[in-house]
């Protein structure tokens, strides 16, 4: 222990350094009283959003992620340790891609950066069926996603399929992770991944056995419970989570599903706020990751509400909690 | 074996393993103050004085290594010869300062890295992330007491 390995020191220094440069509960409150979005983007850029005054709104978000990984290069080199982020983005342009290449459309715009590939290999791996240039993993999802697209034109089934492999590959990177705190977000995410398709499920009425091929393995749900749960209707499996780690969520989820998923970002980033006071690990990185991204999510949410005249009420409704 | 040998290697024990550890823990704040400069550089003076407190511990191995030579005769004024038992005995006086500051310097290396944190987000609150890591420095100077007090002692043992 007197000398064990801190890879992170110097990673963590510049991380509590932009931290502090973060957008805080305050500054999403004073952005959602703005009037229009161009007060917005004014804001934004005084406090140093997009590195040029021509860039268009949607080019300064993806400005801010792009800039987000390549720090994340820059600080550790290898990103690999946090592809439990960053393969999420990759099963969403697996889904793009195989509805784009089915109904020959343009996909280009659903597209995500900040994906372990490039959206473009993704997409021609599945529309030249030549998946070598894909990991296993995601390159039998990929083909598996085309081929029931194919037979039986069912995106529902094709996104279930999809989302299930990224449950898998996420909730198996919880068991192999050296940090604790990769471990519970994978653990959580795995189990609210879980819990919202089996709510989707009861409201389907689909059987005990459709529900559970749909559902990865985790550690604090019992899937074999919750899809027999599921198939017997809502209140059933309110009646299981009641005697789980989730009985919390329970009251958010009767309210709806957006309302679950705000309970559970804010779950995480309530995680994330113990890592402020670790300085050696790569926790503290994964919590300035996830901090960046719900900011990013939250002025998208702000830009498009106010581009929409939508009234302020809506957005609090949905802005998570921030991390500082 | 002769006397001398063994305080000499006590002295040298006292500069080497204080030594390892302020050079780990100044190593460590070093890399910490590395990365808030590049994000941060105005903030220089306050993360020196944070790095450099780990340095201490070597400064005071050396102090006893210093004393010790001396007593023994090696630097200044010739003493004669060294008894085994006397030397054994200055080899024991070093060992406090030795181990406390190999251990010490390592884990005000850590507090001192954590400090350097809390100042890069909260630069008025440099006061608080001071004191955290001189606590540790408490250990390291009592080591130094005692390692001193029994040098000095050991010097007018008649054995």
């Amino acid at each position: 222990m007197l000398f064990q390995k801190e890879e992170y020191i110097y990673a963590v220094a510049r991380i509590r350094c932009k931290e502090s440069k973060l957008l805080s509960n305050k500054n999403i409150e004073q952005l959602i009283s703005m009037k229009d979005s161009q007060s917005v983007e004014r804001y934004l850029r005084d406090m140093g959003w997009g590195n040029s005054a021509d860039l268009s709104d949607k080019d300064i978000l993806f400005s801010e992620q792009e800039g987000l990984w390549s720090l994340m290069k820059e600080l550790v080199g290898d990103l690999s340790a946090f592809d439990f982020l960053r393969v999420q983005n990759d099963f969403h342009n697996i889904k793009a891609a195989v509805k784009a290449i089915y109904t020959d459309t343009s996909a280009e715009h659903l597209f995500l950066s900040g994906g372990v590939f490039e959206s473009d290999v993704i997409y021609n791996s599945i529309k030249n069926k030549d998946y070598s240039s894909l990991p296993e993993f995601i390159a039998a999802t990929a083909q598996e996603a085309m081929g029931v697209i194919l037979k039986t034109g069912d995106g529902q089934l094709c996104d279930a399929l999809i989302d299930k492999a990224c449950l898998t590959y996420v909730g198996a990177f919880a068991k192999t992770a050296d940090n604790e705190l990769i471990r519970k977000y994978c653990e959580l995410f795995t189990a609210s991944g879980n819990i919202k398709i089996a709510v989707r499920c009861a409201r389907l009425k689909k059987s005990a056995d459709f529900v559970f091929r749909c559902m990865a393995d985790c550690d604090s749900l019992n899937i074999k419970t919750m899809s027999v749960a599921a198939a017997k209707g809502f209140d059933e499996i309110c009646n299981y989570l009641l005697t789980t780690d989730y009985k919390n969520a329970v009251v958010h989820i009767k309210d709806s599903l957006s309302a679950f998923e705000k309970w559970c970002d804010n779950f995480i980033m309530d995680l994330m706020r113990s890592q402020k006071s670790d300085p050696f690990s790569i926790g503290p990185l994964v919590a300035y990751i996830i901090a960046k991204q719900t900011e990013i999510k939250a002025v998208r949410l702000i830009l498009t509400a106010k581009n929409n005249s939508l009234p302020d009420s809506v957005i609090r409704e949905r802005i998570r909690e921030m991390y500082v | 074996m002769s006397g001398l040998f063994l305080a000499i290697l006590g002295a040298a024990f006292a500069t080497f393993m204080a030594g390892i550890g302020s050079s780990i823990g100044v190593g460590k704040a070093g890399v910490a103050a590395a990365g808030v400069l590049s994000e941060e550089p105005s903030l220089f003076s306050k993360v020196l004085i944070l790095m450099l407190l780990p340095a201490t511990q070597g400064i005071y191995g050396l102090l006893v290594a210093f004393l010790t030579l001396q007593a023994v005769g090696v630097i200044g004024e010739p003493v004669g010869d060294i008894s085994v038992a006397k030397g054994a005995l200055y080899l024991a006086a070093s060992l406090p300062i030795a181990f406390s500051g190999l251990i010490s310097a390592i884990h005000q290396g850590k507090c001192s890295v954590a400090g350097i944190n809390t100042v890069s987000k909260k630069p008025d609150q440099m006061g608080k992330a001071l004191i955290i890591p001189a606590m540790v420095e408490t250990y390291a100077i009592l080591a130094l007491l005692i390692s001193i007090l029994a040098i000095n002692g050991i010097k007018v043992l008649a054995i």
